[in-house]
């Protein structure tokens, strides 16, 4: 029987124990009305070759096209070495390291893991990770609530500019506690500074902005860091933790620096993988400790003195204050946040660092390849690694005429951002080379030249 | 024991040396000439600067410090710690779905959206339920998401009183937890001595603010809540809805329905009853199934098909959606390995997933009873896991629940499930699984009557348990009082 | 045992309390309390002008194990806080009913003091919940 190892002699020596003379006694106490025999619609059983056959054609049908789509997940290349790692069984089939002793191997990997979080984001303190960048943003809303709770601030103030996908994950999960995201609008693809409220003091509970921008711009992050804590709101920083290689970390924005940062921590060695399993990570202040959700470990002594790794401040968590937790998550995203910290440590800041200015100046190349075009202007510079390209006509059917040419050419911003007009967002990771960038302007040019769009 | 266990490991960052680094594995140049300097930053992080072999010995020496399923017998009450299969990572992981980006055209994820599909129905047959949703990253999320759905319902209906949520007293701390996230107020009713619902006290806790209850059956006790029915026309009588909790769905694949129980809205642990990896705490997915009335409120985004071609069903085909709950779609590499997994079972393996795991239960249960273990509910059949409780070995001896979760990793063991439920002291949540031998049951059972007998000749043994594991019983309150939560360099 | 001092009130949740001489109310957890929390690694105290009525959750003590709400014993203004608590969290275990105090608050109605249990009726509790 697949995976399940007993012999007949076993099953009938083990229900003679029982004193029982068949399987269907163990389930006598499930009322008759309610026991099944079985399930319509699911198939019978295949054989592993069969399973691989079918998996095989099936992923065959995917992946294919040239990928210039950014967006919150970016195409970066994976060492080797990070998942013949991270798929260790010793890894892969282990639990939340409840028993301590027996888990030393995930709670110190998760300890170096915070560490190096924290090293990235001048922050003080992080937790062992959440689901994704969009809950982790939502985690971080409540968390700037809990904060200013006794004050009962409960609005925030967010920048269009941070991705309409987190926002729209954040108003689903905060919905339920009369909590209000408060949008701010935009003046050249970044927060208006003169539509920052003048009243903003005792209103809201933080501002909260991304760096680079779901737009790919950049925020004058000092400013508005120092404006935010002049009004006595907290900062939340959305960032992507490989652009930190390069960009100043949000700890050390402005005189304060950020109070929270949270992200999509996808680009540190994990795949693409059709939209997950990511990892959401988030960084706080050590004040707003007590605030954090999710798992968190902590190095201590065992009673020889000798070091050893726990998970601590658990009286947060659900399974200790049930009603009055601060989430209800449980788990983190532990092999995900096992092939970052293997990513990290194989780059290094300077690895990290290459690869991240290695996509920004591939994106420049392609920005500037693609606005020799007619009918194409880079909306706003300057950029990271994520561009906006204005067309002269619809992007949808700009984007289906790459996509038949075999290139996932980028994001139709037409839904999100309706005042940019026909607008694409489009990103080139360090694995796209000269050539592939030839081949997007090429079909860039065929479509627009085409009768297909008009 | 586990004699080959190295003792300890320095930390990635106490074996780095300036300049060291793996250059192979990054683009040659750094330059960022079109970026404002001042937003760059000034000194690069400290992260360590290491070789790739240091890199491969350090983790690799780290996973050797971990207990796992695949090293040791790992019985984990609630949390069904089953075999993973290895083919369901290799297929997961081939290079069409591991390399398509989530926002790349349909037209070039029709292989991966097949089988989300399929998984989809699959999970509405093995539950009895109408509709599935696959986007919920964690049992936790899809609760959320199971009572957000809730929640949307009655306020569809213009019924906004409807804001208490019933739990029972032996339930997950998730439960409460995720009520109040949606905005909910909790209300606990007891369990019986036999552990089932009280039902006097269910009957006078409903009312017109009832939004729902929350319940896993088989319970948190082990034991099959047998007046369900009788649950779900109280709940549904006063108005409110019953959401299932599938921490347990192991217990009755096959053998049960819990659409035909009464229940509204189910949430799926895919790491628990379709053997994804639990991963050292994740990812898991939440999988969340829903009868008619609920379906129009599934968290988005949903696979459907069309013409034989699969797309996306978002807001503008589910307007009244409780929306979305992560970036794209969901733990979506997870579930490729639980489809892989229920087509490798088919319907009569998952069947048998269930008779196993409860014979293996119901066998190591008997063990324990003959070698003198009190068990929480001796008049029950156990489900697929039961509890044990040491009360009278503690009042005895003073050997508590965690002095023998200890001594059993000195065996080579894993240790169960302790301190929960919270309703029954000095417990061991004990759940063997389906995978397990009944060799290695046996060997359990002989490692648990050995620590009995030293609890009574040699107390003090016990105590000092674990000795073998690469640390011994850590700090817990130096580890909460004087924090280190990140390595830092030193200045 | 725990220790139930004659000179104080108390309440069936585990808090102490003791009627000052400007007519303030000192108010702490019962050494029974902080042995069932076990040793408290962290004390969540109001600010000073909180106002809590009776039975408001007014702090929060908490253990490697455990965190347990302190509920407002009578209702009133908190004047002081015991700041040492926030680096000393085991002084609420080795001294519950003198250093190991939380909190002091101005009683909106004095009387409300007669309400609380007395130590006889308390170590009643205490009796009842061990049955």
């Amino acid at each position: 029987m697949p995976y399940i190892p007993h012999t007949p002699e076993d099953t009938a020596r083990m229900l003679a124990a029982i004193g029982l003379d068949s399987i269907d006694e163990l389930f006598d106490e499930i009322p008759p009305a309610l026991r099944a025999e079985g399930f319509a619609g699911v198939p019978a059983g295949i054989d592993e070759a069969a399973a691989a056959r079918l998996m095989q054609s099936r992923a065959a049908q995917d992946g294919r096209s040239l990928c210039f789509v950014g967006a919150g997940a970016y195409d970066h290349y994976i060492p080797a070495a990070v998942w013949d790692l991270a798929a260790r069984g010793e890894f892969y089939s282990a639990y939340t390291p409840y028993q301590a002793e027996a888990s030393q191997g995930t709670l110190q990997l998760i300890y170096e893991y915070q560490s190096m979080m924290c090293a990235l984001t001048g922050m003080e303190v992080s937790n062992a990770s959440l689901y994704d960048g969009a809950t982790a943003f939502a985690e971080a809303c409540l968390m700037a609530v809990r904060a200013n709770r006794r004050a009962g601030r409960r609005r925030i103030l967010v920048s269009r500019a941070l991705s309409p996908v987190y926002r729209r994950v954040a108003e689903t999960i905060v919905a339920g506690q009369d909590i209000e995201l408060v949008e701010l609008p935009l003046r050249d693809g970044r927060l208006d500074p003169d539509a920052l409220p003048a009243d903003a003091a005792g209103q809201y509970a933080a501002l909260a902005l991304q760096q680079p921008s779901y737009l790919g711009t950049l925020e004058d992050v000092d400013r508005l860091s120092d404006w935010a804590a002049a009004q006595g709101l907290l900062l939340i920083a959305v960032c992507n933790p490989l652009s930190l290689a390069v960009l100043k970390p949000p700890g050390e924005w402005g005189e304060a620096g950020a109070d929270i940062a949270c992200g999509e921590g996808q680009p540190l060695g994990i795949p693409l993988s059709s939209g997950g399993p990511y990892f959401g990570y988030i960084v706080s202040r050590e004040r707003l400790v007590r605030q954090m959700p999710g798992r968190i470990v902590g190095r201590t002594v065992d009673v020889d003195g000798r070091p050893g790794f726990t998970l601590t401040l658990q009286a947060r968590e659900q399974h200790i204050r049930r009603s009055k937790a601060t989430s209800n998550i449980c788990t983190n995203q532990g092999l995900m946040v096992t092939a970052a910290t293997i990513y990290m440590s194989l780059l290094g800041a300077e690895g990290l660092q290459r690869t991240a200015a290695a996509c920004h100046a591939n994106t420049a190349r392609l920005a500037a390849r693609l606005a020799a075009l007619d009918g194409v202007r880079i909306a706003f510079e300057p950029f990271f690694h994520e561009v906006v390209l204005q067309l002269d006509r619809p992007a949808a059917a700009v984007l289906a005429g790459l996509a038949e040419r075999g290139i996932a050419a980028g994001v139709d911003l037409g839904d999100s951002y309706p005042e940019l007009g026909p607008a694409i967002l489009s990103c080139a990771t360090e694995q796209r080379s000269d050539a592939d960038i030839e081949v997007y302007a090429a079909a860039l040019a065929e479509v627009l030249d085409s009768s297909e769009v008009a | 024991m586990s004699p080959e266990m190295p003792l300890r490991e320095d930390l990635i960052f106490e074996q780095s040396a300036a300049g060291r680094g793996s250059p192979a594995l990054a683009p040659a140049s750094g330059e960022a000439p079109g970026l404002p300097p001042g937003l760059l930053r000034s000194v690069p992080a400290a992260l360590p600067e290491v070789s790739e072999l240091q890199v491969v010995r350090h983790y690799t020496r780290l996973s050797q410090l971990n207990y796992s399923i695949d090293t040791h017998f790992y019985p984990l009450g609630s949390c069904t710690m089953k075999y993973n299969p290895k083919v369901c990572n290799r297929l997961a992981m081939l290079p069409g779905f591991l390399g398509r980006h989530p926002l790349a055209p349909e037209a070039d994820g029709q292989g991966v959206m097949a089988c989300l599909y399929e998984l989809q129905a699959m999970l509405a047959a093995v539950t009895g339920m109408q509709a599935f949703s696959l986007t919920p990253m964690a049992g936790a999320q899809g609760e959320f998401a199971g009572v957000a759905m809730i929640m949307a319902y009655h306020r569809s209906r213009g019924d906004h009183e409807r804001r208490e949520i019933i739990v029972p007293d032996a339930a997950h701390g998730t439960n409460p937890a995720t009520a109040t996230m949606c905005g909910c107020s909790v209300r606990e009713i007891p369990t019986d001595a036999d552990g089932d619902i009280d039902l006097p006290a269910l009957r006078a806790a409903v009312g017109p603010q009832t939004a729902g209850i929350m319940l896993t059956n088989p319970s948190t006790l082990g034991v099959f809540e047998r007046r369900i029915r009788e649950v779900a026309d109280i709940v549904h009588e006063a108005g409110g809805l019953l959401y299932y909790d599938g921490a347990n769905l192991n217990a009755i694949l096959g053998r049960a329905l819990p659409g035909a129980m009464g229940f509204d809205v189910i949430h799926v642990n895919l790491h628990k009853t379709f053997s994804t990896p639990h991963g050292g705490g994740g990812p898991g997915s939440g999988a969340v199934g829903v009868g008619r009335r609920l379906e129009p409120f599934l968290p988005l985004p949903i696979v459907g098909r069309e013409n034989g071609r699969y797309r996306w069903l978002g807001e503008a085909e589910r307007p009244q959606s409780i929306g979305r709950l992560s970036a794209f779609m969901g733990n979506t590499g997870i579930l490729l390995r639980a489809y892989v997994y229920m087509r490798l079972l088919g319907a009569e393996g998952m069947r048998r997933v269930a008779d196993y795991a409860t014979l293996n239960a119901n066998y190591l249960m008997h063990r324990l009873r003959e070698a003198g273990f009190r068990l929480a509910y001796p008049a029950r059949r156990a489900s697929h896991e039961f509890i044990v409780t040491l009360k009278d070995l503690h009042r005895e001896t003073g050997v508590t629940a965690m002095d023998v979760a200890k001594a059993l990793l000195d065996r080579g063991f894993h240790a169960p499930t302790t301190y929960f439920p919270l309703l029954v002291p000095e417990c061991l949540l004990i759940e063997p699984t389906e995978t397990e031998s009944p060799e290695t049951l046996d060997a359990f059972a002989e490692a648990l009557a050995e620590i009995r007998e030293l609890a009574r000749s040699d107390p003090e043994q016990l105590r000092r348990a674990p000795l073998s594991t690469p640390v011994r019983r850590l700090d817990d309150v130096r580890a909460a009082r004087q924090l280190d939560l990140a390595w830092r360099p030193a200045d | 045992m725990s220790e139930v001092p004659e000179n104080l009130k108390y309440t069936s949740d585990h808090e102490w309390c003791r009627l000052e001489d400007d007519g303030s109310v000192t108010v702490g957890i019962t050494d029974h309390a902080q042995q069932a929390l076990g040793e408290l690694v962290y004390v969540e105290l109001p600010e000073v002008g909180a106002e809590f009525a009776a039975g408001d959750a007014c702090a929060v003590v908490e253990s490697v194990k455990a965190a347990s709400d302190v509920y407002a014993p009578l209702g009133g203004e908190v004047v002081e806080v015991n700041e040492q608590l926030e680096g000393e969290p085991e002084l609420v275990n080795s001294s519950p009913y003198d250093e190991g105090w939380l909190l002091r608050l101005t009683p909106a109605d004095p009387a409300a003091m007669d309400e609380l249990l007395d130590p006889e009726n308390y170590e009643q509790v205490l009796a009842e919940a061990s049955d």
